[in-house]
């Protein structure tokens, strides 16, 4: 079980972002728990200068803009 | 190489295509047996010469600018910014505010990220109001629509807002007007995230960057674009000559601030709004008025102001749209004035 956090505050970006991570990880077949973190101080603890942001097990993977889906599959790949 | 020949293609076909609009444009309305004599014939002429060009502008420029972009993600941008005194500091913030990737959505963690870094308050402005004025559609739009010396002008004064304005805010010494939990936040710069400072990549990750950047930009404008050079085409075939030079003209003293105040409730993108400011202009209105109403529609807006209150007290808020609407208005007014 991974635990997968998108840093955002709601934009059409985050969004998008959620769902390509929630969608690659079922592809891949890797069970994850998602957490969106929506408040700024909390978004802000993780000391990134863009949204969305992605954390992997408290690991910031990825900040600003959406990631590309070959960068979430390598993610869920490097951990395995 | 084979992308190396893939990208010379593309610009040998990008050229062949920006050169030859104006045959196209007429051939499409002698199809439709139009003349630009009548007013119908003059707007559908506009509609079909400026639409490929403003897209094929637009198409450029963001590629170049998606590439651009690569050299400066926002880590480095705070690096380069880090301890810089006011003046040199803000000509340098206002700068990279144009090449450094910024959303609006974005403007939060970007705004904590420079202050908790130790870039001060004033040099923290000149980046943001800088970074979404001066933008690569606006650019492209102004180059296809005006020619590239009012793009130019509109670069360098932009700058010049930017730059002033962030000195003017930094001499009110306004730090304790940031919201609390912001002033809170401070950590040291030793325990900051993997270092992502953009400067390992190489070439084919730059070029799929400007790639992305097209599809994410020109996905997202192209409709504006198609809409607002439409809007314009109808003004130009329909609206008499000169019916604007008594309300917009250069000589109407209160037009340059009702301009700027009609603009900072107003939101849109410059894909919108520059088809429809050029349209106008030839219709009489003068062209430092709608220069104004411009900037202030791009660099103020109610949504921004709205994120922003999360960080800033109502009196920083209400200082930065003064000072930033006073220096738009200088602007309108010397171009005016100029011109």
């Amino acid at each position: 079980m991974k635990a997968v956090k998108i840093l955002g505050t709601g934009c059409r970006n985050c969004q998008t972002t959620r769902a390509l991570v929630e969608e690659v990880a079922q592809a891949l077949g890797v069970a994850i728990e998602l957490e969106k973190v929506e408040r700024m101080e909390d978004i802000m603890r993780y000391r990134i200068m863009a949204t969305p942001g992605v954390v992997i097990d408290g690991v910031v993977v990825h900040s600003g803009g959406i990631p590309e889906r070959s960068a979430i599959e390598s993610w869920f790949r490097a951990a395995e | 190489m084979r992308q190396l020949i893939l990208l010379v293609t593309l610009a040998v076909i990008w050229l062949l295509s920006y050169s030859h609009l104006n045959t196209v444009a007429d051939a499409l309305i002698a199809a439709m047996q139009l003349t630009r004599a009548t007013p119908l014939g003059e707007a559908v002429h506009f509609f079909c010469y400026e639409t490929p060009k403003v897209l094929l502008l637009l198409l450029g420029i963001v590629f170049v600018m998606g590439i651009i972009q690569t050299f400066f993600a926002p880590e480095r941008t705070r690096a380069l910014l880090a301890g810089r005194r006011l003046g040199v500091g803000n000509a340098l913030a206002a700068a990279l505010g144009i090449v450094t990737p910024f959303c609006s959505c974005s403007a939060i963690p970007l705004f904590i990220g420079f202050i908790t870094a130790g870039v001060p308050l004033g040099v923290t402005f000149s980046f943001l109001i800088a970074a979404p004025m001066i933008n690569e559609i606006a650019l492209a739009l102004l180059l296809s629509l005006f020619g590239w010396q009012v793009a130019a002008l509109y670069l360098g004064l932009g700058l010049l807002v930017a730059i002033s304005a962030g000195i003017v805010i930094g001499a009110f010494n306004m730090e304790h007007y940031l919201q609390d939990w912001v002033r809170a936040i401070h950590y040291g710069e030793d325990a900051a995230p993997q270092p992502n400072d953009g400067l390992a990549l190489d070439w084919t990750a730059r070029l799929a960057a400007g790639m992305k950047h097209v599809r994410e930009i020109v996905g997202k404008v192209w409709l504006y674009v198609v809409i607002g050079v439409g809007l314009g085409a109808a003004i130009h075939g329909y609206v008499p000559e000169n019916v604007l030079a008594s309300f917009m003209g250069r000589d109407v003293w209160w037009a340059v601030p009702a301009a700027v105040l009609l603009g900072i409730p107003m939101y849109s993108n410059a894909a919108g709004i520059v088809p429809i400011v050029q349209a106008l202009i030839a219709k009489g209105a003068a062209l430092g008025t709608t220069l104004a109403f411009m900037m202030s529609v791009i660099a103020l807006s109610a949504p921004e102001l709205l994120i922003l209150r999360k960080v800033l007290r109502w009196q920083l808020i209400v200082t930065f749209v003064g000072v930033v609407a006073t220096g738009i208005l200088v602007v309108g007014y010397v171009f005016n004035w100029l011109l």
